[in-house]
C-alpha cells in the first residue's frame, strides 16, 4: 500500500532512474561468468599433487618464523585439529585434483556455517586464507581451475556481507528499495560496514587483501554514492603490485567480474586494467617467469594458454558494447607488442564476431607472423575459425582465406589439434562453399585422422564434423556425390558413435527430403546407414531406442519410390525385409507397403489385371502372407492378415484371400487372455471383439470355396468362438453371437449391401437357393439357442441386470434383422420384451423409446404386423 | 539468566568529543522484580603509562608502572534505591564530556606503552545476598580538529646500493634503483597515506615490498624518559618480482584504535613513522624510514 501510493509521486525521479538501470545492468547478450565456469574447469586439469596450506594465525609477520621453528611434534598435533582454532595450521599435501576440489568446497560450507553460527572473525580468516591460495602458482596447470574455485568462495563470501548489512538497514518499518542512496542507510549498518573496510585495509598480505576487498566491493554503496567509482581504480592499481603475470592478469579478471556486476557503466577501469595488462605483458617472458617454468617442466606453449581464460573475460568484458574505435585502438596496441599472439587470441575470443571477420585477412597475416615457439597457432587458427562460423568476412576474401588457413591446419602434426582445428573449420567451409571444398575438407581430414587410428580418440568432433556437413547440404543426392563422405563415415568404427551418426543423418534426411526418390547412389547409401542402425539392436536394446531406429526407418522406406516401375518396387521392399527383419515396425511398415503397391497396380489396370500384373500382384500377396507369421504381437497379424485378404479379394486372387482367413482363424485360439499395451496388462478380450466385428464384415462378400461346405469358413469361424475360452462372468461371447446373427441376416438377402468389383459373393454364385437358405436358417438357429442358453444361466440374483439388457439387445437384433411375420420368432420376441422387464431393471426410458420406434415403423408399407406385436408389448410401470 | 545490565551508546560509533554530550540509555532487564540500592554511572577517562623491560629492566618495568594520569572521572547518580519491574527497563542518561581544570581529553589510543581509554561505567548496588552488578563499555574521544590548514609535504626518495647506511659490505649488495614518493608526511588521520614507488631496475628479483607502520612512544619519568619504537601493521604493496618501471601504488589505511594524532604532552609522547621494506631474493632487506605527522581536520 505504502508503495503504491509513493509511486506516481515518484515518476520523474523514477524515469531517471530507468534510464540510469539500462546503463548500469548487463544486458543478457553478455554471455555470463557462470558459463565459463565449467569450461575452464574442465580444460585446466593436472595429475599432479596438489597442497593446501591454511594458517589460522593472527595476522602478523612473525607467524612465517614461528612455525617454520615449531617442532615436528607440536605440528603434527595442529595439523590434528580439525576446526580453524586461533593459531592451528593445516597444511594438506599430495592431494588429487578431485580431493583438492572436495577441500575446497568443504571451505566454502565451512565458511557459510561459520557465517551462520555468527562467528564472523572465523569467516573472514577462512577468506583470506583462501585468497592466499591464489598466490601459490606451484602445479601451475591447474591455477585457471583453482581460480574458478577459489573466487566462487569470494562471491559466497561478497554475497552475505552485502546480505547482512543490508538486513540491517531493514527496519520492522521500511525495506531499503533496491537504489537506495546512502543516506537511506542507517549508522548501525555504515558501522558495520566500515569496519569490514577496515579490518580488510589491515590485512598483511596483498593478494588476500585484494580478492578480499574487491568481493565486497558493493558494500561500498552502503557508504557513499562516489563509493565504488572510487575504490575500482584504486583496486586496479594495486594489481601492479603483484609481480606474477600470471596471478595478475587473474586478479584483474576477478576485478572486472565484480566491476561488471556491480558497476558495469564504469568502462575505465575495464579499460585501464587491459592497458595495465600491456604494461607488463613483456614480464610473461622475462627472467622470473621463464625460471619458473624451468623448475615446473612445463612449456611455453602450454604455459600460454593458462592465460586464455582470464584475457578472454577482460577482453569480453571491454568489448561489450564498446564503440568501434575502441576495438580498434586495443588491437592496434596489441598489435604493437612482440610475440602478441595471446593477445591476438583473446581479441578473436572476446571481441564481436562481426569484427573479426570483416578483417579476418588481417587477422590471417598476423596470426602467420607469430612466434612459433610461443602461443600454438591451432588456438588462434580455431579461435579465427569460431568467429568465421559465426559472422561472414567480405565476398572476395572468402576462397583466400580458406586456402592460407587450410595451409596451416593441414601441416599439424597432432591429431588432437588438428582436429580441433579442423571441426570449427568445416562449418566455414560448408557455408560458403560447393562439395569440391568440403570433399577436400573431409579427404584432408580422413588422411590426418586414419595413421594410428587417431580417430577412435576424436569422435566428438568428427561428430560433429558431420553434423555441420549434414545441416549444409540438404539434398541427399549432393551429399553422397561428395566422395569422401561415406569414407568419412567409416572412421566411426565404435558402434555407438556410428549408430549415433546414422541416426542424424537419417533425421535429417526425413526432416529435408521433400520428394520420393529412387536414386541408386541414396538408396545405397542410406541402406547402409539404415542397416548399421538396425545391427545395432539387441537384447539389450531399450523399447524407446528400438522404436526411434524403426521411426528412422520407416522415413526412408516411405520416400523410395520407384514410380510405375513396380517390379523394382517389390525387390526393394523384399531387399528391405531381408536386412530389417529385426525390427518389427519396419516389417509391419513394408507390408503395408507391399498392400499398397498392389491396390497401385489395380489402380492403374482401373481393376482388370493382365496375366502379368495378375501374376505381380500375386507375388505381392505372397510377399505379406510369408511375412505376417515372423511378427509377434499377436492382434498385428490379426489385423494384417485381414487387410491383407481384403487387398488379396480386391486384386480377385480368391484363394489367397482365403488362405489368409483361414490363418487368421486358426490364429484367434492363440490369442492369450491378457496382452501387453505400453507396458500394462490389459484384457484382451475388447480388442478380439473389435477385431470378429470387422472380420464378420468382411466375411460377408468372401465368396464360398467351390470344394468346401456351404459358409465353411463362418462355419470353422464359429467353432473356434465356441472352443475359445471366454472370461467366466463376461457377455462378450454371446454379442459375439449376436453380430453372427447379424452376418447371417445379411446372407440370405437377395443381394448383398455391398460388393468387390469383379468378385461374385455368395448372392450371385447361390442366387438365393433354398438349400443355401435352409443352411443358413440351420445355422441362425444354432446361435440363437446358443445365446438363449446363456440367458438363462443370467438367472441369478447377481446377473439379472446383464439378463435385462442382454435380453433388450438380442430383442433389438431380432427387430431389426428379423423376419416377425414368423411366428415364433414373434413369440421369441415378445418373450425377450418381457424377459428385460421381469426384474424391473430396465431402463423404463429405453423401453418407451423402442416401443415408440416399433409403432413408428408400423405405419411404414409392409411393416404392419409390427402394429399387432406393439400391442403385445406391455410397458412396466414403476409402481 | 536471572538479571542484566546492559548500555547502549547512543552514537553507532562511539565517537564524542570534547564539550559533547555523551547519551544513551541503561538497559535493565529481568525475569522477576529486581531489588537494588541504587544505580550510578561513572565515566572515567586516563594515560595508562607502562616502561618497556628495554628500557629499563624487567623488574623496574614490573614496579615502576608510571601511576595512571587520570584525565576525566565523575559520576552520577541515576536511580535511588528501590525496585525495578520486572521486564526490560531503559533509564536513558546524558552525560557532558567537560574537563576540570587545564586538562584536555586526549584522543583514545590503545598502544602498547601509552594507552589512552575511556570507558563508562554502570553499578547497581544490591544488598547482601545478591551480587552487584556492574557493566563497562569503552567510548571513543576524538580530538578536536586541528585549526588552521594542513600543508602537504610531499617527500621524494630514491633508494639505491649507495644511499643505505649499515651495510656490512656493499660490495655484495646487487645492484637496484627505486624511486618513489610520498604525497605528504603530514597526513590525515582519516585518509590513507598515498603515494607511488617505481622499481626502475634490481639485479636481484623483488621478494616483496611492504610498508610497516611503526609507532613511537615516549614516556616520561623521574629517572629520565623511555622511547621504544613497536610495529603497528605491516602491509604488503608488492608481492613477488614486479615489472620494472611500473609504478605500485603506496596506500595505507590509517587502522582506528591504534592511531591517533601526534600527541606530545608533558608526560608521555605518540609518534608515528613509516618504513618502506624492500625484501630481495637471497634476503636482502632494504628500508627507507619516514616520520609522519598525523592530525585529525
Amino acid at each position: 500500500m505504502f508503495a503504491a501510493t509513493a509511486e506516481p509521486a515518484a515518476t520523474d525521479s523514477s524515469r531517471k532512474r530507468r534510464d540510469r538501470d539500462e546503463n548500469s545492468i548487463v544486458g543478457s547478450d553478455f554471455e555470463p561468468w557462470a558459463s565459463k565456469r565449467g569450461e575452464i574447469l574442465a580444460r585446466y586439469t593436472t595429475t599432479e599433487k596438489l597442497s593446501i596450506n591454511l594458517f589460522m594465525g593472527s595476522e602478523k609477520g612473525k607467524a612465517g618464523t614461528a612455525t617454520s621453528a615449531m617442532s615436528e611434534k607440536v605440528r603434527t598435533r595442529l595439523e590434528e585439529l580439525d576446526d580453524f582454532e586461533e593459531g592451528s595450521q593445516k597444511e594438506l599435501l599430495n592431494l588429487t585434483q578431485q580431493d583438492y576440489v572436495n577441500r575446497i568446497e568443504e571451505l566454502n560450507q565451512s565458511l557459510k556455517d561459520a557465517w551462520a553460527s555468527d562467528q564472523k572473525v572465523k569467516a573472514l580468516k577462512i577468506v583470506i586464507q583462501c585468497s592466499k591460495l591464489l598466490s601459490d602458482t606451484s602445479v601451475i596447470q591447474f591455477y585457471p581451475s583453482k581460480f574458478v574455485l577459489i573466487t566462487d568462495i569470494l562471491d559466497t563470501f561478497g554475497k552475505l556481507v552485502y546480505e547482512r548489512i543490508f538486513s540491517m538497514c531493514v527496519d520492522n518499518r521500511s525495506v531499503l528499495p533496491d537504489h537506495f542512496s546512502p543516506e537511506n542507510v542507517n549508522d548501525t549498518a555504515k558501522e558495520t560496514c566500515l569496519n569490514w573496510f577496515f579490518k580488510i585495509a589491515s590485512i598483511r598480505e596483498l593478494i588476500p587483501r585484494f580478492y578480499v576487498e574487491a568481493s565486497i566491493l558493493k558494500c561500498n554503496k552502503f557508504l557513499s554514492k562516489t563509493g565504488i567509482s572510487e575504490c575500482l581504480p584504486r583496486l586496479t592499481c594495486m594489481i601492479r603490485g603483484i609481480g606474477d603475470p600470471l596471478v595478475s592478469v587473474y586478479a584483474r579478471a576477478y576485478l572486472c567480474r565484480v566491476g561488471m556486476e556491480v558497476a558495469p557503466h564504469l568502462k575505465e577501469s575495464l579499460n585501464k586494467n587491459f592497458f595495465d595488462f600491456l604494461l607488463t605483458f613483456k614480464q610473461i617472458h622475462g627472467d622470473t617467469v621463464q625460471n619458473q617454468l624451468v623448475v615446473q617442466g612445463v612449456e611455453l606453449p602450454s604455459y600460454l594458454p593458462l592465460y586464455s581464460p582470464a584475457m578472454d573475460w577482460i577482453f569480453q568484458c571491454i568489448s561489450y558494447h564498446a564503440p568501434e574505435a575502441l576495438l580498434t585502438e586495443m588491437m592496434e596496441r596489441c598489435k604493437k607488442l612482440g610475440n602478441n599472439a595471446l593477445l591476438l587470441n583473446s581479441v578473436m575470443s572476446a571481441f564481436r564476431a562481426e569484427f573479426i571477420a570483416t578483417r579476418s585477412m588481417d587477422f590471417i597475416g598476423m596470426i602467420k607472423e607469430c612466434d612459433e615457439s610461443g602461443f600454438p597457432k591451432h588456438l588462434l587458427f580455431r579461435s579465427l575459425g569460431l568467429n568465421l562460423a559465426l559472422a561472414d568476412p567480405p565476398e572476395g576474401d572468402r576462397l583466400q582465406i580458406l586456402n592460407e588457413a587450410w595451409k596451416v591446419i593441414t601441416k599439424l602434426k597432432n591429431p588432437q589439434d588438428y582436429i580441433n582445428c579442423a571441426e570449427v573449420w568445416v562449418e566455414y567451409t560448408c557455408k560458403h562453399f560447393t562439395k569440391r571444398e568440403v570433399n577436400t575438407v573431409l579427404a584432408d581430414v580422413i588422411k590426418h585422422m586414419t595413421p594410428d587410428r587417431a580417430f577412435e580418440d576424436s569422435y566428438p568432433q568428427l561428430q560433429s564434423i558431420i553434423k555441420k556437413v549434414i545441416a549444409h547440404f540438404h539434398d541427399f543426392s549432393v551429399l553422397f556425390s561428395v566422395e569422401k563422405f561415406l569414407p568419412f563415415l567409416d572412421m566411426f568404427q565404435k558402434e555407438s558413435v556410428r549408430v549415433e551418426v546414422c541416426k542424424c543423418i537419417m533425421e535429417v534426411f526425413i526432416k529435408h527430403q521433400q520428394e520420393p526418390t529412387k536414386d541408386p547412389v541414396i538408396l545405397n547409401a542410406l541402406l547402409h546407414v539404415c542397416k548399421t542402425m538396425h545391427d545395432s539392436v539387441n537384447a539389450l536394446t531399450l523399447e524407446d531406442e528400438k522404436r526411434m531406429l524403426a521411426y528412422l526407418i520407416n522415413g526412408f522406406i516411405k520416400m523410395v519410390s520407384f514410380g510405375r516401375d513396380f517390379e523394382q518396387q517389390l525387390s526393394f521392399y523384399v531387399e528391405a525385409r531381408s536386412m530389417f527383419c529385426n525390427l518389427e515396425p519396419v516389417l509391419v511398415q513394408l507390408i503395408h507397403s507391399v498392400n499398397r503397391l498392389a491396390m497401385e497396380t489395380r489402380k492403374v489396370m482401373k481393376g482388370n489385371h493382365s496375366r502379368k500384373t495378375a501374376a505381380f500382384v500375386r507375388a505381392c500377396v505372397a510377399y505379406c502372407f510369408i511375412t505376417i507369421p515372423s511378427l509377434v504381437s499377436i492382434f498385428t497379424r490379426l489385423n494384417l492378415y485381414l487387410h491383407s485378404g481384403q487387398v488379396a479379394l480386391a486384386n480377385q486372387c480368391l484363394s489367397q484371400a482365403d488362405a489368409f482367413f483361414k490363418a487368421a482363424i486358426s490364429l484367434i485360439p492363440e490369442v492369450p487372455k491378457m496382452i501387453n499395451i505400453d507396458g500394462k496388462m490389459r484384457p484382451s478380450e475388447s480388442f478380439l471383439l473389435e477385431f470378429l466385428c470387422n472380420f464378420f464384415s468382411t466375411l460377408l462378400i468372401v465368396p464360398d470355396h467351390p470344394e468346401h461346405g456351404v459358409l465353411f469358413l463362418v462355419r470353422e469361424l464359429l467353432n473356434v468362438i465356441q472352443d475359445y475360452t471366454w472370461e467366466d462372468n463376461g457377455d462378450d461371447k454371446i454379442r459375439i453371437y449376436t453380430c453372427v446373427l447379424h452376418l447371417l441376416s445379411a446372407m440370405s438377402q437377395e443381394t448383398y449391401l455391398y460388393h468387390i468389383d469383379k468378385v461374385d459373393s455368395n448372392d450371385s454364385l447361390y442366387g438365393g437357393d433354398s438349400k443355401f437358405l435352409a443352411e443358413n436358417n440351420k445355422l441362425c438357429e444354432t446361435v440363437m439357442a446358443q445365446i438363449l442358453e446363456h440367458l438363462k444361466t443370467l438367472a441369478k440374483d447377481e446377473a439379472l441386470k446383464r439378463q435385462s439388457s442382454l435380453g433388450l439387445s438380442f430383442f433389438n437384433s431380432i427387430l431389426a434383422h428379423g423376419d416377425l411375420r414368423n411366428n415364433r420368432l414373434n413369440q421369441l420376441s415378445v418373450n425377450l420384451w418381457h424377459l428385460a422387464q421381469r426384474h424391473g431393471c430396465a431402463d423404463t426410458r429405453t423401453m418407451v423409446k423402442t416401443l415408440e420406434y416399433i409403432k413408428k415403423r408400423s405405419k411404414q408399407p409392409d411393416m404392419g404386423h409390427l402394429t399387432e406385436l406393439a400391442l403385445r408389448l406391455p410397458l412396466q410401470t414403476r409402481t | 539468566m536471572g538479571t542484566s545490565l546492559d548500555i547502549k551508546i547512543k552514537r553507532a560509533n562511539k565517537v564524542y568529543h570534547a564539550g559533547e554530550v555523551l547519551s544513551g540509555v541503561v538497559v535493565i532487564s529481568g525475569k522477576d522484580s529486581i531489588q537494588h540500592q541504587g544505580v550510578s554511572l561513572t565515566v572515567e577517562g586516563s594515560v595508562n603509562l607502562q616502561l618497556s623491560a628495554k628500557s629499563v629492566g624487567v623488574f623496574e618495568a614490573f614496579y615502576n608502572s608510571v601511576k595512571p594520569i587520570q584525565i576525566i572521572n565523575s559520576t552520577i547518580e541515576m536511580v535511588k534505591p528501590g525496585k525495578f519491574p520486572s521486564g526490560k527497563t531503559e533509564i536513558p542518561f546524558e552525560f557532558p564530556l567537560h574537563v576540570k581544570g587545564n586538562k584536555v581529553l586526549y584522543e583514545t589510543y590503545h598502544g602498547v606503552f601509552v594507552n589512552i581509554q575511556y570507558t563508562l561505567r554502570c553499578d547497581m548496588r544490591r544488598s547482601l545476598l545478591a551480587k552487584d552488578l556492574t557493566k563497562t563499555c569503552e567510548f571513543i574521544v576524538h580530538s578536536a580538529p586541528q585549526k588552521g590548514k594542513l600543508t602537504p609535504s610531499p617527500v621524494d626518495f630514491t633508494i639505491t646500493p649507495e644511499t643505505l647506511q649499515n651495510v656490512k659490505e656493499r660490495a655484495l649488495l646487487p645492484k637496484f634503483l627505486i624511486r618513489g614518493h610520498l604525497n605528504s608526511t603530514n597526513c590525515v588521520i582519516t585518509q590513507p597515506l598515498t603515494g607511488e614507488l617505481v622499481v626502475e631496475s634490481s639485479e636481484a628479483a623483488i621478494k616483496s615490498i611492504e610498508l610497516q607502520l611503526v609507532r613511537v612512544e615516549t614516556c616520561g619519568c623521574a629517572e629520565g624518559y623511555a622511547r621504544d619504537a613497536t610495529e603497528i601493521q605491516n602491509i604488503q604493496i608488492a608481492d613477488g618480482d614486479v615489472c620494472r618501471g611500473l609504478s605500485v601504488p603506496i596506500h595505507m589505511v590509517f587502522p582506528r584504535l591504534f592511531t591517533c594524532p601526534t600527541l606530545e604532552t608533558t608526560n608521555f609522547k605518540v609518534e608515528f613513522e613509516v618504513n618502506v621494506v624492500v625484501l630481495l631474493h637471497a634476503d636482502h632487506l632494504i628500508t627507507e624510514n619516514f616520520p609522519l605527522k598525523l592530525c585529525r581536520t
